[in-house]
Parts: structure tokens; sequence; C-alpha cells
């Protein structure tokens, strides 16, 4: 349970997944937030106001997935690095992921970098897409992974060197 | 003797909000810093804060602290003593300090308490062994000094602390072997637990230290699994190899000068310990003393930074400061504080200031 | 070991010096601390309890609960997690209370 181990569960994620016809149709942001905490910077993140609050800041982010474009700017935004882009529509193979990532050394693109689950297994290495800086002040990075399309639910980070 | 209208003791980041706050409505102030960098814990924290924009959320706590301190230095009203501890507080309302090396006498008008928090320590065999070290003491030494502070740490604590002090090593370049919590739940936000364990964190809820040991230094600890009465259980016991221990268990507010002061204190578990009895506005019972920030109860450094403004406003509307738009503006300022509170985790807080109002302070 | 590559932070070191750990010489920056140039050096004992002689080494780092008291250029008693590097200081283990030599 995600309470005990910090492992969102099945049932979590069903919550918060857009519809597969959506996933179908293009990249989209999922946000992995299940906790009501005070914050919000998601929310004037989005340029297309598809992230909403309707209460207050402690709400959940809702996602209006039908408004989404899967732009990522929320990616780099959130202060908790819960919020994630996936493309189902990449390629024949593989997806792409975007992730926040905030460690060194940063990937550069076409580097292969090991892909990590929700639980920091080992997922296998997969090829960076793009790299894309948050800037001088935000400093997170949002890395575009090229994964197997059936681990695409399953990646939400990455480790850098030791590829063989 | 040194006279000023309004005096702040610790410029963390109650004391410089409240500095601001009292200098906007035209008050002058005084803020007495210990450190030789104002800022305090907002210095070493690396992550982006949480909240609205109202209290800077989505910046870096470390960014926040530098802004507010530009504000305060190129403040005309706001005189900053660095490297000045204040010593103590007397019935006829002179402060005492150690400041340039001198020991300085004070007479304010108002004080501003804001002193923060202490660490909270563990008792276990072996816990006195270099190599044991509080998650603010590792936070010093990797985020301020750039040392890295450990090859392999096991981190004592799953609370806000604990699981964004573990974050923050793995980004420095640090082994964390486990996050071990007592409590059957993760204290802190949910997002900084899983951003730990997908990174290879494990976070063991319901598990205990029972020792630390090595020669002159830590080298290992052991760990168990503990039942609902908290009592190890016999057989989980796990041999981690590691040369800090990282205790995260929680803080106590430091209060020295409220005591002092005479102001009513209460205990009360949910704000951490003792702290004073304080009203909407935060004045103490002690009128013109007041606090904000952690002496008054553990909270976020967001809810800090607006509690300095309230009292900041207080204290200087009390002084006849800002008749037209004090008003407006505390009220502001406590509509942001029920805002970060209202939530789930704002529970333990509201429960705790329940309890103070019903000692007769909050009206 | 120092950071010398960090996603977030640079760090200003300042200048670097060069200071006495129990005669030996070691290398420090005069924005450190001392206790962050002995840890950077490897050294985590800083002194012994006064009854018992148990090894004693840092807690706080920010002045407050007195476990990193050394004795620095005769002076006991010093907190080196509050107190920067200079060049030539000599930093001694303090074996308990610390001795004012006269």
């Amino acid at each position: 349970m995600l309470i005990n181990d910090g492992i969102p569960t099945k049932e979590d994620l069903a919550k918060v997944m857009p519809s597969p016809e959506r996933l179908a149709a293009g990249p989209v942001s999922i946000a992995e937030c299940f906790q009501n905490i005070p914050c919000n910077p998601c929310v004037k993140a989005c340029p297309r106001n598809a992230i909403t609050m309707p209460n207050s800041i402690n709400d959940t982010p809702q996602v209006d997935h039908e408004n989404c474009n899967g732009c990522g700017v929320c990616v780099g935004k959130c202060p908790g690095l819960a919020i994630f882009v996936v493309d189902m529509t990449y390629s024949e193979e593989f997806a792409l992921v975007k992730i926040p990532f905030e460690y060194v050394p940063v990937p550069e693109v076409g580097q292969m970098a090991c892909g990590l689950n929700r639980s920091g297994e080992e997922m296998g290495w997969f090829e960076v897409e793009k790299v894309i800086s948050g800037g001088k002040k935000n400093k997170t990075y949002t890395i575009s992974l090229k994964v197997p399309k059936d681990l695409a639910m399953e990646v939400r980070n990455i480790k850098v060197g030791g590829y063989k | 003797m040194k006279q000023i209208e309004i005096l702040v003791v610790g410029g963390g980041p109650a004391g410089l909000c409240a500095a601001l706050a009292a200098s906007s409505l035209g008050a002058k102030v005084l803020i007495c810093e210990r450190d030789d960098h104002p800022g305090g814990q907002l210095v070493k924290q690396t992550h982006k804060f949480f909240g609205s924009e109202k209290q800077y959320a989505g910046d870096r706590g470390f960014q926040i602290g530098e802004m507010l301190l530009e504000k305060v230095k190129a403040d005309e009203n706001i005189e900053l003593w660095i490297d000045t501890t204040v010593l103590g507080i007397y019935e006829d309302g002179i402060v005492t300090c150690e400041h340039d090396g001198e020991h300085v006498k004070i007479k304010p008008e108002r004080t501003i308490i804001a002193t923060g928090a202490a660490e909270k320590f563990l008792p276990f065999p072996g816990n006195d062994l270099p190599g044991i070290y509080g998650a603010g003491a590792v936070q010093t030494l990797m985020n301020v000094s750039g040392v890295k502070p450990a090859e392999r740490v096991l981190m004592v604590g799953a609370g806000n602390i604990g699981l964004i002090v573990s974050y923050q090593l793995k980004q420095a370049g640090v082994d964390i072997a486990a996050i071990i919590e007592g409590a059957p739940k993760i204290g802190g936000y949910l997002v900084h637990a899983s951003k730990d364990v997908r990174s290879g964190i494990p976070v063991l809820t319901s598990h205990t230290i029972l020792e630390a040991y090595g020669k002159d230094r830590v080298e290992g600890a052991i760990i168990a699994k503990i039942d609902d009465k908290w009592q190890p259980i016999p057989g989980t016991e796990q041999d981690i190899k590691c040369d800090v221990i990282c205790l995260a268990v929680g803080l106590s507010p430091l209060t020295e000068l409220c005591w002092q002061a005479g102001c009513e204190m209460a205990f009360i578990r949910e704000l951490s310990g003792h702290v004073p009895i304080v009203d909407d506005y935060l004045e103490t019972t002690v009128p013109g003393i007041y606090v904000a920030g952690d002496v008054s109860g553990i909270e976020e450094a967001s809810s800090a930074m607006v509690e300095g403004r309230l009292a900041g406003l207080s204290a200087a509307a009390s002084l006849g400061y800002g008749k037209e738009e004090a008003p407006e503006l505390q009220k502001a300022a406590m509509a942001e504080l029920d805002e970060l509170r209202a939530g789930p985790m704002g529970e333990r807080i509201r429960m705790g200031l329940e309890k103070v109002a019903a000692k007769g302070g909050a009206k | 070991m120092r950071i010398e590559e960090h996603p977030i932070l640079d760090f200003d070191r300042g200048e670097k010096i060069t200071f006495f750990y129990n005669g030996q010489e070691v290398e420090g920056y005069t924005n450190e601390t001392i206790v962050a140039a002995l840890h950077a050096a490897g050294v985590r004992k800083l002194g012994a309890s006064p009854e018992l002689h148990r090894p004693r080494g840092l807690f706080c780092a920010i002045g407050n609960c007195s476990s990193c008291f050394m004795t620095v250029d005769d002076e006991p008693n010093v907190r080196v997690c509050v107190v920067k590097c200079k060049q030539g200081m000599r930093v001694e283990e303090q074996n308990g209370r610390g001795v004012v030599r006269v």
C-alpha cells in the first residue's frame, strides 16, 4: 500500500489513468498524486488550463485528459515530481515516457539509461530521445525515454551510467 | 543600549517574513540572527516548496531564503545583525545578546520570537557514536558545505524531513540502505516517499533501530520489525552496514525565551512540545511579545512564513502603523494559514491549535 | 570527500587553506566550518566524553548541542560546527572537559 511503502497500487493508478482511447490518441499527462496536500503549482503550470483543483489547494489535481495535449510543462513544475507524460503513439514498438529528473550526470540524447519502476527495480536499458533543461532557476530536467509499449506504465525513473 | 520598535529574534523563514511585514507598514525593525547566513533551515532546502504561489510554491527552499534575505537587506527600515545570539529577555523588557563578541542590551517596544526548533533524539544502545547525525546536520554538511556526509546512510524517520533528506543524499551521490519508520504509516507527503522508492530507497514502516555498533564511529545498525505495541518482533532483526545513521524523528519548539519572558505555556502533543499560548494575532500572554514559526508549534516552512507575516503585521499595527491596511492584510494571512492547514495533513495542527484556543489563547 | 557536481547547488567554498588537526596538516576552505573540513578529510571522531571517555562526533551542526567541542588554538570547548576554517589554525581533539592553558 502507498501509505506503508510509498508504492502506488493498481487501484491508486486506475483513478488517475487516462482512458485507453485517450492514450491511443497521443501524448497525455498522468498525475500520480494521490494525497490531499496543500500544493497547486501544476494548476498554474498548464498552458491549456487542463489541470484544476475545484475546491482548494488541498485537492488532488484533476487532469482533463481530453484537453491535455501532453506538452509536459507540468512534468518539470510539479514540486513532488509526480507528473509524467506517456505517448503510446510514438512508434509501432515504443512509447515515449517523459520523466522529471534531478540527479547528476544528466543523460545525453541517444544515450542508454536504465529505466526504473515505481519500486526502484531495474526494467532494462532504454534510449533517451530528448532532454529538456528546466532552466537556471527551476533546474528540473524532463527526460523523454523510449520504452517498449508494455513497460510504458511501469517505467517512472531512470538511472544514468553503467550501461554495457 | 539599542532602542528599536520591533525586535525579531531569529532570521529564519518566520523571522525574515515578520520583519518584512512589519517594515511594510512603516515600523523600524532589528533582526538578531545567530548564524552568519540568515535564512534558517531554508538555506539547506534544495527541494521545491509546496503550498500556493502566495508562499512561493515551486521555488526551492534555498531560493526562497535568498529572495527574502535580498529583500531584507534592501529594506531601509530593517537592521540585520548576524552572528548575534540572543541570550535573555528580562522583566523590564530588556533583551540581551552577544553581538560582535560584545554583550549588548536591546530595548524593543515589541518582540517577535521566531527561534524555530531543535531536533529530537532517540534512545538506543550506541546512539552516541560519531556518525549518528541529526537530519539537519546532514543537510548542513552536504547542502551548505558541499561535503559528502557519508557513503551509506540508514535514515530513521519517514516524516517529510526523513523523506526529503534521503532524496537529497541520493542527489549528493550517497547510498541509502533504507528509511525506517516506527509507525505503520508514512508520516510525510507520499509524493516524497514515492520519489525515494523509485530511486531505489526502500521505506520500511513498522521498523525500529535496536542498536548502533562500531569502534569509534558507526559501522552499522541492527533494525527490526515492531508489532502494534511497538515491541520488536524476534527473528526480524537485520544487520544494516552503514557509516551514518541519520535521525529524523521530529522537532521540538525552541521556547527558552518564551519561558523566560513569562509567557503562559502549555504542553500540546500535536504541536510537538511546550508552546506559548497565543491569540489569533500570535501575541503571547505577555503583552508586546509575539511568536511565529516552529517556536509556536512544529509545522511546514510555508506556514512559518505566513505566521511570520501575521506576527509582523500585528506587532506593527499595535504600534499604530498601517491603521488602514493592517486589518485586511492580517485577515488575508489568517485565511492563507487556514487554507494550508485545511487538508487531512493539517489535522494534527488544527487539533493542536484548538487546544491552544481552549486554554484561553486564540479568540 | 567534497561534492564536485550537484544537480541543484553550486558551492562557493572560498579560498583553499591548510590547518592542523592533532598536529597533522589538513586542507580546508575559508567558507567551510572546521567540522566540514574535518569530515571531508574523513575525521568523524572529534573528542571523547568526560566520564566514560566514549568517542564524540558531530550531531546538530548548528551550534545547539555541544557534541562537537574541540580545542582550537588553545581555546577549549569551541563549537567547531559553527566556526570557519582559518589558515594555520591548530584544532585538537578534546578529551572530556576542555582545559584552559594559561
